[in-house]
């Protein structure tokens, strides 16, 4: 009686337990079944190096190559924004920071990572773009550089909390024993414990990457939207979230541009997979090296 | 010196860093509170919005984020417990678990606009739910499902093994086990990403784009079919249509209060939980 009741209930969890498996799946299955129409009406190498999106002209064209430089453009800007400021800020919070001004900043840095992504695009649309416009005296101040900025913003919690993650995972024998030798603080930091917990700090970066690669609102209401191949970063951009989200409404399902907006999902997907992939090997040797198991 | 001096200048860099990340958090804050609560007022939170939507309230708006949240969380709770136990309390260390455990981590990297045409496809047009709560819910709750296995899996593996080991030792089964004494010592570790997780989801905009939200309704939904006013999607509409940018601009801060009201007190709670739970709990972190 009880025998059974147990294995009845075994069984269900194992089934519930394999919905994510069957939900990334079925995500990989729908990008996969509404975006190769796509490559197969376009040409795969047209599809991704045509330098032209007018999807809605006639003839339309479907080239997503600005699209792509858009997304990178604004992805390299805000690595640029959040390495230092993340890294920066685990480091004082983990290393220089006492136990009371760590119980307030850790909180600060959560709180800031809850921000949803439409507030940072808002208060980007509202307040930093005509700042921006007015001091660096450009025509339009939503820019590459913008969305880089509100990017950067927000994926600095993401690295910072990975990051700090990874500095508490140094023994401090390690920083004992560089003290001992004679070493200040500072050469302890440099030398030591950012080496030591170097693959942890990058699998936050990288993190922090696949977050604004795949991050949509913001961008969308900070960059301008024009899908030109980006020349200069003080210029509007494109990136691949966004012209999703802004035609997905207005497509005929079925159409060419539907399947294009599906494969364009399709390459953001398998771009930010890569990194999680890349990600997850790094922090598993990095497990091993300390000793730490997987 | 050489050495002194370069420690100083290093030290204040990184002051500079932590200085900067809560400059942005304060200015932000500093902004949206300043120019929306001009907007807040009893009759914006209770009324549908009149003259084409520069007056009146965002009730529908608030409704809406409510439904689709908890509709989210019907749907993702039992599911990603359920994923959680099966990871940490019956099957811990097997090829099996490595991949889910491994599609657990990607499903969390994927983008939320991919979850949004994942919605449209299936939920929106292949099962014919339409442009709905519904739909919108399911997305939602597939996003959130990683992040609540994740903070489930790690309050229950901070069960001392001790706890289960008693349990069992006294003749109890091991789904005995898990309900009475696992789960009830993890709950507040569940609770805390439970609590994360509503945050995150009130706030997502681009899963419901194109599977629940709309501009404008007339009234409230009145059936799990019905589109409906969402408030991040109605910041965004607010400042990418209609016709009076200056009116809409201020209901927009007032949205945006309101939903940073909303996700951050369910931020606040999440740490003040954490923190009354770590104090308490007599087997540390």
């Amino acid at each position: 009686m009880y025998k059974k009741k147990e294995k009845i209930i075994r069984w269900l969890f194992t089934l519930l337990a394999f919905s994510s498996l069957l939900f990334l799946v079925g995500i990989m299955v729908t990008l996969f079944a509404s975006g190769l129409p796509a490559f197969q009406e376009l040409g795969l190498f047209e599809f991704i190096l045509g330098k032209d999106w007018y999807p809605t002209y006639d003839p339309p064209d479907f080239g997503i190559l600005p699209l792509i430089l858009a997304s990178f453009l604004v992805t390299i800007g805000a690595v640029l924004v959040c390495v230092p400021l993340g890294v920066g800020s685990a480091l004082f919070v983990n290393e220089l920071a006492s136990y009371k001004q760590k119980a307030i900043l850790k909180p600060i840095i959560e709180i800031l990572a809850g921000v949803p992504s439409i507030v940072y695009g808002f208060f980007g649309m509202v307040i930093v773009a005509p700042y921006l416009q007015r001091i660096l005296n450009i025509p339009i101040g939503q820019t590459a550089f913008t969305g880089s900025l509100m990017l950067g913003i927000m994926a600095t919690p993401t690295v910072c909390s990975i990051s700090e993650d990874a500095l508490s995972f140094v023994p401090n024998s390690f920083r004992e024993a560089s003290l001992a030798l004679g070493g200040n603080r500072w050469q302890t930091l440099t030398k030591v414990i950012i080496p030591a917990a170097g693959s942890g700090i990058s699998t936050g970066i990288i993190l922090g990457m696949s977050r604004a690669v795949g991050e949509t609102m913001t961008v969308l209401m900070v960059t301008g939207g024009a899908a030109i191949i980006p020349t200069s970063f003080f210029k509007p951009v494109r990136p691949m979230t966004s012209t999703i989200a802004a035609e997905m409404g207005e497509t005929v399902v079925g159409s060419t541009h539907y399947h294009s907006l599906f494969a364009i999902g399709l390459i953001l997907f398998l771009i930010t997979l890569l990194f999680n992939i890349i990600a997850e090997i790094i922090s598993r040797r990095y497990r091993l090296k300390l000793g730490l198991g997987r | 010196m050489d050495k002194q001096i370069k420690q100083n200048l290093g030290f204040l860099l990184l002051f500079i860093c932590i200085l900067t990340t809560i400059f942005f958090l304060g200015i932000i804050l500093y902004f949206i509170v300043v120019r929306g609560i001009g907007a807040l007022s009893w009759e914006f939170l209770t009324q549908v919005p009149r003259k084409a939507m520069t007056a009146g309230g965002v009730a529908p708006a608030i409704v809406g984020t409510f439904y689709l949240t908890l509709g989210s969380m019907i749907f993702s709770i039992p599911l990603g417990l359920a994923c959680a136990i099966y990871l940490s309390e019956y099957n811990t260390k097997s090829f099996i678990v490595n991949i889910i455990r491994i599609s657990i981590n990607n499903l969390a990297g994927v983008p939320s606009v991919v979850f949004g045409l994942f919605g449209l496809a299936v939920f929106v047009k292949y099962l014919g739910f339409g442009v709905s709560i519904l739909s919108g819910s399911l997305t939602l709750g597939i996003m959130v499902l990683p992040s609540i296995i994740s903070a489930a899996q790690e309050a229950l593996m901070a069960v001392p093994q001790s706890y289960r080991e008693a349990s069992l030792a006294l003749g109890a089964t091991l789904w005995v086990t898990i309900r009475k004494v696992v789960l009830p010592s993890a709950l507040p570790g569940i609770l805390t990403g439970i609590i994360l997780s509503i945050g995150r989801v009130a706030g997502e905009t681009a899963p419901i784009m194109f599977t629940a939200a709309t501009f404008y309704t007339r009234g409230y939904p009145n059936s799990i079919f019905s589109e409906v006013m969402a408030l991040p999607y109605h910041i965004y509409a607010l400042m990418t249509e209609g016709v009076h940018p200056e009116e809409q601009t201020s209901i927009a801060y007032g949205c945006a209060l309101i939903l940073l009201i909303l996700v951050l007190t369910m931020s606040v709670l999440a740490i003040i939980l954490r923190q009354r739970q770590r104090s308490r709990s007599c087997y540390g972190t």
